[in-house]
């Protein structure tokens, strides 16, 4: 049978003609072909907060390396929330949240959320105890429990450090190892939006926390995410087929162009922010919320090009009319 | 028990070996000859009341005659109808329909003929569609807590005692399949009626329907039942039959459950060419191992240069 049928031989007579120009393809019924991912808001949430509690990790680990007390504690004590609200956010979002513990019982590499809970389980515990040292108060210092907190706390934090690089990024992975066409065929490229942004947000996190004779290396942070953010977010938006449309239209387009404009924002702000403290926080402010909205953004242009069957079906019809091996 | 890369993508000729068991019996499956569905949703019905399933609602979706919609979970075969336009074919039979029809008296019974002289411009095709027991399955792949698990059968079934509601598999199936039941919060999806099997029986749906359009069996029997039917219909004029999922060559190593269609798989609201994101899973940790060494590099250089103190 001719394609040109289109899809009013696909038993969706006369329903949603699409506009001139815009692929034609068939359907059921104009049906979506896969489901819908179940998350909800509380799993952008996560990433963004993960992203936040890596970034302050390594500026917590660097921060006391060389000596900047203020900045340690503030990235130490973001670290430890970063993860807290992280969690919370992941298991709030199980539909048995009271069997979390089963992500226990085996460790899967070909799962990424088992291979990021394993990660989580390794990175938590140092940020734990890191953020204790800071939180101790005076008295209990001076006896062995606190002493013992205060020698682990450097070597803790950085062996969180060394494993926050992983945290920051395999969400990215979590995303793009699915059947969902906008994360699946964002893959290349998703690992690079993701750190990017982490970074942005752990540096803007630490711009508003701390002094600015403390804060260069935040700020350094911050740019260098910001920048990384900004150029591969935009590579979604052009670089990825048809799918690219679920990145510019709709919902997702208008957050992630907020995230845009914040993210930039932000950045540009950081080159004031060594003079002025009320430049840091606005600065700061501005790349923790672009960085939140890079995240629901992507999110929602995921749930999107599950929505309409489009995604799926015209680049898998056109593969398979041209011959191409899957 | 060996982890290769076979065990994630490609043909792979022993699925229970490749899941760990030394000694299984045959993978079974089920093939579904849509071409002779007569759309009575019998596989529907003695699905639900075999596997105790909730109902759906009651919702009229416009749609043909399918009230379902789709795969769910609650819903484990799910039968498409589809009403359009017929290919024309060059048979004697379709030259005769050109003539025009005055509307003479004949000498035939009404509903006499039953073969291809009774075809008209207009068709309907059925399929009962199910969950595709894949041999790389995206679901089972990406599944957390061991919940899902490859039986000794070769299928794809849900522990309901394990799985903590992740939906991780929800978004794994490259077709649209399993998902997340409201009010329970753990996944579902179809078990190839995992407690029939092991008591030598086949699943419902197959056991119910009418026409054979669903048959159970050897996975490898039903593969070469199957392609002597396209065989069969080609020879017959049916020249679109076509069958979907047999080739464990396809991206997801062939499925457990395969189809005999009438028309290209997306008008039956099947995916053309779906692939198992776990294909692409060492490339997409190779780049997030580069990403990673990025914002450690990145992490480390801002606390060298030049200092404002
Ligand atoms: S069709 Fe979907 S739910 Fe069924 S085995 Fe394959 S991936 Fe899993
Ligand atoms: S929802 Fe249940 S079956 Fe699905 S991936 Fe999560 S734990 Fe596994």
């Amino acid at each position: 049978m001719s394609r040109s049928l289109g899809r009013v031989a696909a038993g969706d007579t006369g329903r949603e003609q699409r506009s001139p120009g815009e692929e034609d393809f068939r359907s059921y019924y104009g049906r979506r072909v896969l489901k819908e991912p179940v998350w909800e808001w509380l799993v952008p949430a996560y990433l963004f907060a993960g992203g936040l509690s890596a970034a302050c990790a390594e500026l917590a680990a660097g921060a006391d390396l060389t000596r900047r007390p203020r900045l340690r504690k503030a990235a130490r004590l973001g670290a430890l929330g970063g993860l807290a609200t992280s969690m919370y956010f992941l298991i709030a979002d199980l539909g048995r949240p009271e069997r979390f513990h089963h992500m226990l019982r085996v460790a899967k590499p070909s799962s990424p959320m088992s291979v990021g809970t394993w990660i989580l389980v390794a990175y938590g515990p140092g940020v734990g105890v890191a953020a204790a040292a800071e939180l101790l108060p005076a008295r209990l210092r001076r006896r062995w429990p606190g002493k013992l907190i205060g020698a682990l706390a450097r070597p803790a934090g950085l062996a969180s450090a060394a494993v926050a690089p992983g945290v920051a990024s395999y969400t990215a992975v979590l995303l793009s190892h699915t059947a969902v066409p906008a994360w699946n065929e964002a893959r290349d490229r998703l690992p690079f939006v993701f750190t990017g942004s982490a970074a942005a947000a752990g540096g803007g996190f630490g711009m508003v926390c701390t002094p600015v004779d403390e804060a260069e290396p935040a700020r350094k942070l911050a740019a260098v995410g910001a920048v990384t953010e900004l150029v591969t977010s935009r590579q979604l938006d052009e670089r990825l087929g048809v799918v690219s449309e679920a990145y510019r239209t709709g919902k997702a387009h208008r957050l992630r162009q907020w995230s845009e404009y914040l993210t930039a924002g932000g950045a540009l702000g950081s080159l004031l922010a060594g003079r002025s403290r009320a430049a840091a926080v606005t600065s700061g402010l501005a790349l923790l919320a672009g960085s939140a909205l890079q995240r629901f953004g992507i999110f929602e242009a995921g749930v999107q090009s599950t929505k309409d069957p489009k995604y799926v079906v015209v680049p898998q019809r056109r593969r398979v009319d041209r011959g191409e091996q899957a | 028990m060996t982890v290769s890369r076979e065990s994630f993508y490609g043909p792979l000729d022993d699925v229970s070996g490749d899941a760990g068991y030394t000694e299984h019996p045959e993978r079974v499956g089920f093939f579904t000859d849509t071409s002779v569905c007569i759309g009575c949703k019998a596989c529907e019905v003695a699905c639900k009341e075999w596997n105790l399933l909730p109902d759906d609602g009651f919702d009229l979706l416009g749609m043909s005659f399918d009230n379902t919609g789709e795969l769910s979970a609650n819903s484990w075969r799910h039968v498409a109808f589809i009403e359009q336009p017929a290919p024309l074919r060059e048979s004697a039979a379709a030259r005769e329909a050109d003539a025009v029809d005055l509307g003479l008296p004949s000498f035939d019974l009404p509903g006499a003929g039953t073969g291809e002289e009774t075809r008209t411009d207009f068709r309907w095709l059925m399929s009962s569609d199910v969950c595709k027991h894949c041999t790389h399955a995206g679901c089972l792949d990406v599944c957390p807590t061991g919940a899902l698990f490859r039986t000794e059968f070769g299928t794809v079934v849900v522990q309901d005692d394990i799985c903590n509601g992740c939906g991780y598999c929800v978004s794994g199936c490259p077709y649209g399949v399993i998902d997340r039941r409201e009010g329970d919060g753990r996944a579902w999806k179809c078990t190839m009626c995992y407690d029939r099997l092991s008591d030598g029986m086949e699943p419902a749906c197959a056991k119910a329907c009418p026409t054979d359009s669903i048959q159970f069996g050897p996975l490898d029997e039903l593969r070469e039942r199957a392609r002597q039917r396209v065989a069969t219909l080609h020879e017959r004029g049916v020249t679109e039959a076509r069958l979907y999922g047999e080739d464990p060559n396809d991206g997801v190593g062939g499925d457990g459950a395969f189809f005999l269609l009438l028309d290209e798989p997306e008008v039956y609201g099947l995916p053309p060419d779906p692939v198992v994101p776990t294909r692409d899973a060492g490339s997409m940790w190779a780049r997030a191992g580069v990403a990673a060494a990025a914002f450690a590099a990145a992490a480390v250089s801002v606390f060298f240069g030049r200092s404002s103190r």
